[in-house]
């Protein structure tokens, strides 16, 4: 057992407040995860934060308890440092502060875009993928290169899953919309010309939504929800195939919350069928956000001496995937 | 007699074929856009249609420009297929590695002066990366104009420029701030006073990007 490491991770970067445990040989001890489901709108930052708060002491027991652990049985405690937003960025990262003083163990801090990523290769056993991570927060096309996570497109403004999410909101379909809008989707029939924006390797979806909310109101619901999919789809996957042409990668990893969506998932397979490349993606259960993956990247990281002391430990809102050294790859 | 024969596929791009061949005694290149599987048919033969009409017209009018691109010949609207002239040469991309400082300088530099030209005559290239930059003898030509587009707002030329620094900064990473900035010192030398205004643009582009710090 002396040779296993455990490390607690903490995830509470927007509306889920995850904790789970995982080992050095590779296993899940347990995934814990409370989401915080606004009754009308969007996230609400300090309203998430205050519901992280309320639940984060049950979310670790039970997590410990799964796991059969005590937190003295514990190697370290990572958590998910940004980006993000700061209220529930700094309840988690004040819970995990916490558990690091009273186990007196090291605190790591992890960047959630790589979390997701890493947890997506850990699952697969694939080395280097292209990486298509696509959230309600983050859709970015990122590739390892030369000690980084490397990304070759990204939303200029906002992320796939929001618009989509926004979209299924504004039309009365509540949340999650994604797989009410790929239910009516295959209903649709006629194409709606919506903006398609693909400029260079980098995509924008704010003009997309704009549009699709406001032909809500003249066109099929089942027609428009075909069409928001086929060009907020097809963007995305048209920038993954020139990464794939230009990096030349062996295969292709889907990892983030839109993950599970089936539709993308079928788009993308096509993809790498016309680049003889494999295709890989998370399993539903580890495709949102998580306090699994943070645990996991966090062991990597903690492998590698990454550590930080408590007062240096804040929070960073806008803290990109590419600024992040990998010293473990 | 074969006045037209097109040859084995030479390259598959992200969005297109390309095939070396003849047409009436040019050595060419087809590149034919095909439809893709996963895209609706609808949207596939839009999005087909106007980059290869956006692309052939962009093509002649950088050369008129004096920016280096391929001699378009034809132009098939039913197939989206362009028939060009064939360039030999490698893409820069692959020389990056193996080229000297100096080399690095000279090449960033006359890109500089090429993509000031496209600005100077009313285009944006759209997708300014080292795989779309041919070096064939002592001149550097820029193809793939399909994301290009006719314009002269300050906007379109920063985001151009951005992209390239972007492309840059992912894909040749430790020599990408040299490279930018013997890109920007021929680029004003083309451009003159307005180089001024779309630099500044391109500084306020990147810091709009998300997560930037100092930004939104």
């Amino acid at each position: 057992m002396s040779s296993v490491q455990c490390v607690l991770g903490i995830e509470s970067t927007a509306h889920t407040f995850g904790c789970g445990i995982v080992s050095s040989d590779r296993k899940i001890l347990s995934n814990i995860k409370s989401e915080y489901t606004p009754k009308t709108g969007g996230i609400h930052p300090r309203e998430a934060g205050q519901h992280h708060t309320a639940e984060a002491p049950k979310a670790i027991m039970e997590s410990l308890k799964g796991a059969g652990l005590k937190i003295s049985d514990i190697s370290a405690v990572a958590f998910s440092a940004g980006p993000g937003l700061g209220p529930c960025l700094r309840t988690g990262a004040t819970a995990a502060r916490i558990l690091s003083l009273i186990s007196a163990k090291p605190l790591v801090p992890v960047n959630h875009c790589i979390a997701h990523i890493e947890i997506g290769r850990m699952v697969t056993g694939e080395e280097d993928p292209l990486v298509v991570y696509v959230s309600g927060g983050n859709t970015i096309v990122s590739a390892y290169s030369g000690g980084r996570y490397r990304i070759f497109g990204e939303t200029l403004d906002i992320a796939l899953g929001n618009c989509l999410d926004t979209f299924a909101r504004s039309v009365g379909l509540g949340h999650p919309g994604v797989p009410k809008l790929e239910a009516l989707a295959d209903e649709g029939k006629e194409f709606v010309p919506l903006p398609y924006v693909v400029k260079g390797q980098d995509m924008s979806y704010s003009g997309l939504l704009t549009t699709a909310i406001r032909k809500s109101k003249i066109c099929d619901l089942r027609d428009l929800s075909l069409s928001l999919l086929e060009v907020a789809y097809g963007m995305l996957a048209e920038v993954a195939e020139r990464a794939l042409a230009h990096t030349e990668k062996p295969s292709l990893l889907l990892t983030g919350g839109v993950a599970r969506s089936v539709r993308l998932q079928r788009i993308l397979k096509s993809v790498c069928s016309e680049h003889s490349a494999r295709f890989y993606v998370v399993p539903p259960e580890l495709a949102g956000d998580n306090g699994a993956m943070i645990a996991w990247t966090g062991l990597l990281a903690l492998e590698r001496g990454v550590e930080v002391p408590i007062e240096k430990s804040l929070v960073r809102p806008r803290w990109r995937l590419d600024e992040v050294e990998i010293p473990w790859r | 007699m074969a006045m037209i024969t097109r040859g084995p596929l030479v390259k598959k791009g992200a969005e297109a074929e390309l095939r070396r061949g003849e047409w009436l005694g040019f050595d060419v290149i087809f590149k034919k856009r095909v439809r893709k599987e996963y895209r609706n048919a609808a949207l596939d033969s839009y999005i087909r249609g106007t980059r290869t009409s956006l692309e052939s017209r962009l093509l002649a009018d950088a050369r008129a420009c004096m920016v280096p691109t391929p001699i378009v010949f034809f132009v098939d609207m039913e197939e989206f297929e362009i028939v060009m002239s064939y360039i030999p040469g490698e893409p820069l991309k692959k020389l990056i590695d193996s080229m000297d400082d100096a080399g690095m300088h000279l090449a960033f530099r006359e890109i500089g002066i090429s993509v000031g030209r496209l600005h100077h005559g009313g285009i944006v290239h759209g997708d300014l990366t080292t795989s779309n930059i041919i070096s064939s003898g002592r001149r550097l030509y820029l193809i793939d104009f399909g994301l290009g587009e006719h314009t002269t707002s300050t906007e379109a030329r920063g985001v151009d420029i951005h992209l390239m620094r972007r492309a840059l900064e992912s894909s040749h990473h430790s020599r990408s701030k040299s490279a930018y900035d013997s890109f920007v010192e021929g680029y004003r030398l083309e451009m003159g006073e307005a180089a001024a205004d779309v630099l500044l643009r391109v500084e306020e582009i990147r810091r709009r990007g998300r997560y930037v710090e100092g930004g939104r």
